[in-house]
């Protein structure tokens, strides 16, 4: 008969703790998640990091304008792709800005201001309806796309810093030549997208 | 007749076990009483925190005028909203969070050279909505008035950091910047849209 207070102490140990409605579980792995996404694949990388070395070299305000751009319409392809609307070639599509942007770079391209950001925006788009449709569920949806796309935004300003070499004679062939190697980078995405 | 003390046991551990106590709302109890509860909820909830940073963004750019109005405004609307919200209890869409994102970060991404009038609209709607989301949450007991006035408290010191710190801001790469963090508060809002179209919300 003494086993009856130990019963009822282990059955008050066992017991439901409160009921927290809206718990908030697995908030910094959301972060985390979205923060290590666009960094997860390296035509995504190069394609952001081309944005802001493009940007650097055009100069204001393209410089600010570039970056601004492309994580609003990307974001904007990212919501397209989690509503489940299909977007055909994005793996070519992703391809291209690479390859577009590396040019951009190698040739030092200066085109009218409008066509730069229509141009980004365009490949936003691409990048973002990828990184929509890959989102894993599950996750915080905000913190996941706040950690998205301050990751995005980061990869640019890694661009932009980079690209500030362009206002030395050796910058601006450094800055060529990296603007080659994401181009020759994009030229092998093309073929695994289409191979 | 008397129970066998098992039964007892066991009945009293069933009894305990299906029977869950209080359901607590995202409320984050600091110990300290309800009005640093409600500090604390805004303090980590960045689906409030955030279109109220980039409510204090926008009005820091235009300047310190825009400043006061959003500094004094946004709270009382806040207030406001949150009576009602506190009075009604009902359900608001998730998409109103997410479009506050959008409104809010695009506009300081675009720099909008608004009137002082519509920095006042915009912190008022801004207030009225967010603090009703907030009063219809806050349902424990106790918690309603002063909660929401410790949110409301929290919302005048970001104001007042955010806005102070933006309005002397005068090189363009610093304001630059403050406009990229725009862009990103409406790529967040655009995204969450589309978490919350594919989730039915």
């Amino acid at each position: 008969m003494r086993r009856g207070p130990a019963l009822a102490l282990l059955a008050v140990l066992v017991s439901a703790s409160s009921a927290h409605a809206h718990v908030q579980q697995g908030q910094a792995a959301g972060f985390f998640t979205g923060l290590g996404h666009p960094v997860s694949g390296l035509d995504h990388v190069l394609a952001m990091i081309a944005v802001g070395l493009w940007g650097a070299q055009l100069g204001a305000p393209a410089l600010w304008l570039l970056p601004v751009t492309f994580p609003m319409v990307m974001a904007l392809g990212g919501m397209v792709g989690l509503l489940g609307v299909p977007l055909p070639g994005v793996e070519v599509g992703i391809a291209a800005s690479a390859i577009l942007l590396g040019l951009a770079v190698t040739s030092a391209l200066r085109p009218p201001l409008a066509a730069a950001v229509g141009l980004v925006g365009l490949f936003g788009i691409f990048h973002g309806h990828a990184h929509g449709t890959e989102l894993p569920a599950g996750q915080s949806a905000l913190l996941y796309s706040m950690g998205f796309v301050m990751a995005t935004g980061c990869l640019h300003g890694v661009g932009i810093a980079v690209g500030l070499m362009h206002r030395w004679p050796w910058g601006q062939t450094l800055l060529r030549a990296a603007g080659a190697v994401v181009t020759l980078a994009g030229v092998f995405f093309m073929w695994r997208a289409i191979a | 007749m008397r129970l066998p003390h098992r039964l007892v046991a066991v009945i009293g551990g069933l009894a305990l076990t299906v029977c869950p106590s209080r359901a607590e709302a995202h409320l984050v109890t600091t110990g300290l009483g309800p009005l640093y509860d409600g500090l604390l909820h805004f303090a980590l909830t960045p689906e409030d925190m955030v279109p109220v940073l980039a409510l204090a963004l926008l009005a820091g750019l235009r300047g310190m005028s825009h400043g006061r109005r959003a500094l004094f405004v946004l709270p009382v609307a806040w207030l406001l909203g949150g009576a009602v919200g506190l009075t009604v209890h009902g359900g608001v869409s998730p998409l109103v969070t997410s479009l506050s994102f959008v409104v809010f970060g695009g506009l300081v991404a675009a720099d909008a050279r608004l009137p002082l009038g519509a920095t006042t609209l915009l912190a008022a709607l801004l207030g009225l909505g967010h603090g009703y989301l907030n009063g219809s949450s806050l349902t424990q007991p106790g918690l309603g008035a002063m909660g929401l006035l410790g949110i409301a408290a929290a919302v005048f010191t970001l104001v007042a950091l955010a806005a102070s710190f933006v309005v002397p801001l005068r090189a363009v790469w610093a304001r630059v910047i403050v406009r990229v963090a725009g862009s990103w508060i409406a790529a967040i809002g655009l995204l969450l849209i589309g978490w919350a179209l594919r989730s039915g919300a």
